[in-house]
């Protein structure tokens, strides 16, 4: 696998906004089929990474080799959910780079989108309104926008926060599936059983910590320099606590 | 009754003022819903002020008031979306700087004694006071807004649903921002020669605002939002006529009434009907 050219890269990557860097020394890789946890507490530099990839920042520091599809799946409790849009207007959103300026997407595009929320298993939720759907339908469609896209790196930000253990389960089959598909997953997350499965982990706190596959990875050393204090102290994350004791 | 509804229309000032409202209907109620989703609302109330240095300098330098109003609104909403992108100042910020700089540089001009009289007529709006050239002009400017709304109605749905993630689609959230500044500038251009600097905001947030609460698409918002705007226009010019009130604050009295009632009537059906019924 690892003979494989990467999709998304960074070396001696610092970023930051304003006067602030806020994350420094960041050097990996991710390639066809691999799924990168990228750990670490609330501020640790993970959104501002995924914004560095996706080209919102100019990386202040280092080198960056973006995806040439970059699908992005964010938080939805943070996005609009009043916004008048359909689960298929959103999967059909993806299609929007392949379409001149003027254009919107069309019976085609929308075709592609009907398939991908097929593949996704919401096929019969296309005209609900996105805000209306629960919290794993509505990650589930922002993968499908990603498919749609025909993304080759999906960049998902805490994609399993909120989520029942049913949904959590359908949306990690689903994360299988894609990169089995060749794509290269990135999966910020705060749980460590979780990372534990996964192919490789990416371990930030504003700088990084650690990078490699998770049983080598994800010491007692490694966490606590990834959590540090937060590692004893935060309650509603369980799976932190248990690794700490 | 028939007699007391068309009556009205049969003088050419009515006439001419209901086709100016119904232009500013289909150009502020289909722009109104961007305006709210983008949270703009503010900044089109601005915008409509930053008119007077380029209304001002149009009076002194003997050209076309309309020509310098559009240039100084295009200035404004340029402005205001570089400065909202500086990340210590924000966008609420960003177009206080801009217009009340902008605000206070007409009215430096304003008080110099070579600008000619009829400057006020352009700021606070004479519905019943448009010429057929103004019609034209405003017949233009719609044309544009509807135009580029329908031309640009993919990514603007994609840089309002989703901010963020806008820039992976390959959609630049800042260009979008851009365009739809400048055409919320040129519909508050036209919006401003019948309604005036203060009731502008009235057609551009009401129609759209009470469009929102009867329906949960956008495609279907914008055409709502344009009917509700023409129908409580017309319904405005009535009420002018008939009551010897303002024409434009009637307007803008019809509109925000006719969103009361939009409110009121949601309250009392079950949420269960209307989820149904969307």
């Amino acid at each position: 696998m690892s003979l494989r050219p990467p999709l998304v890269a960074g070396e001696g990557l610092a970023a930051g906004y304003g006067a602030q860097i806020v994350l420094r020394d960041v050097t990996f890789a991710a390639r066809a089929g691999e799924r990168v946890a990228v750990l670490g507490p609330n501020g640790g530099g993970k959104t501002t990474l995924f914004r560095v990839l996706t080209g919102e920042l100019t990386p202040r520091l280092g080198t960056v080799l973006r995806p040439a599809r970059c699908g992005v799946v964010p938080q939805t409790e943070r996005s609009r959910l009043d916004f008048p849009v359909s689960a298929l207007e959103v999967a059909a959103m993806g299609a929007i780079s392949r379409l001149p300026w003027w254009r919107r997407p069309g019976r085609r595009e929308r075709a592609q989108a009907l398939e991908a929320l097929d593949a996704i298993g919401l096929a019969d939720q296309a005209r609900a309104t996105f805000g209306d759907l629960s919290g794993g339908q509505r990650q589930r469609v922002l993968v499908a926008r990603a498919l749609v896209q025909d993304a080759d790196v999906v960049l998902l930000d805490e994609p399993f926060t909120g989520l029942d253990s049913v949904s959590a389960e359908r949306l990690e089959q689903l994360l299988v599936r894609l990169a089995g598909e060749g794509r290269a997953l990135l999966i910020a997350t705060h749980d460590v059983d979780q990372a534990r499965r996964w192919d490789v982990v990416l371990c930030l706190n504003g700088r990084q910590v650690a990078f490699g596959a998770p049983a080598e990875t994800l010491t007692l050393d490694v966490l606590e320099e990834t959590y540090g204090a937060d590692l004893v102290t935060v309650h509603h994350h369980h799976h932190d606590e248990r690794d700490a004791d | 009754m028939l007699h007391a509804l068309a009556d009205p229309w049969s003088e050419p000032i009515m006439r001419r003022a209901f086709a100016e409202v119904v232009l500013l209907g289909i150009a502020g109620g289909a722009l109104g819903c961007w305006v709210l989703f983008y949270n703009l609302s503010y900044s089109a109330e601005s915008l409509a002020h930053s008119l007077l240095p380029g209304l001002v300098a149009a009076a002194l330098l003997g050209l076309p008031l309309l020509l310098g109003g559009t240039v100084g609104i295009v200035v404004a909403a340029v402005a205001v979306a570089v400065v909202a992108r500086t990340p210590a100042v924000g966008r609420d910020t960003a177009v206080a700087v801009v217009v009340t700089g902008l605000f206070g540089l007409g009215v430096l001009l304003a008080l110099s004694p070579a600008v000619p009289a009829g400057l006020g007529e352009l700021l606070f709006g004479d519905v019943l006071g448009v010429s057929n050239s103004d019609l034209l002009f405003a017949a233009l400017l719609v044309a544009v807004v509807v135009g580029a709304l329908a031309l640009l109605h993919g990514r603007l749905l994609v840089v309002g649903f989703d901010r963020t993630s806008a820039r992976g689609l390959g959609v630049a959230p800042a260009l979008v921002d851009a365009a739809l500044l400048v055409l919320l500038a040129l519909a508050v251009l036209v919006a401003v020669q019948g309604l005036g600097n203060l009731l502008v905001v009235a057609v551009l947030i009401a129609p759209a605002a009470t469009a929102r609460l009867l329906t949960r698409r956008m495609g279907t918002l914008l055409v709502v939002a344009a009917a509700v705007a023409i129908v409580a226009a017309m319904g405005g010019l009535y009420l002018s006529y008939y009551a010897g009130t303002a024409a434009g604050a009637s307007i803008a009295g019809v509109l925000v009434a006719t969103y009361l009632v939009a409110a009121a009537a949601r309250g009392l059906i079950p949420a269960r009907r209307r989820s149904a019924a969307a």
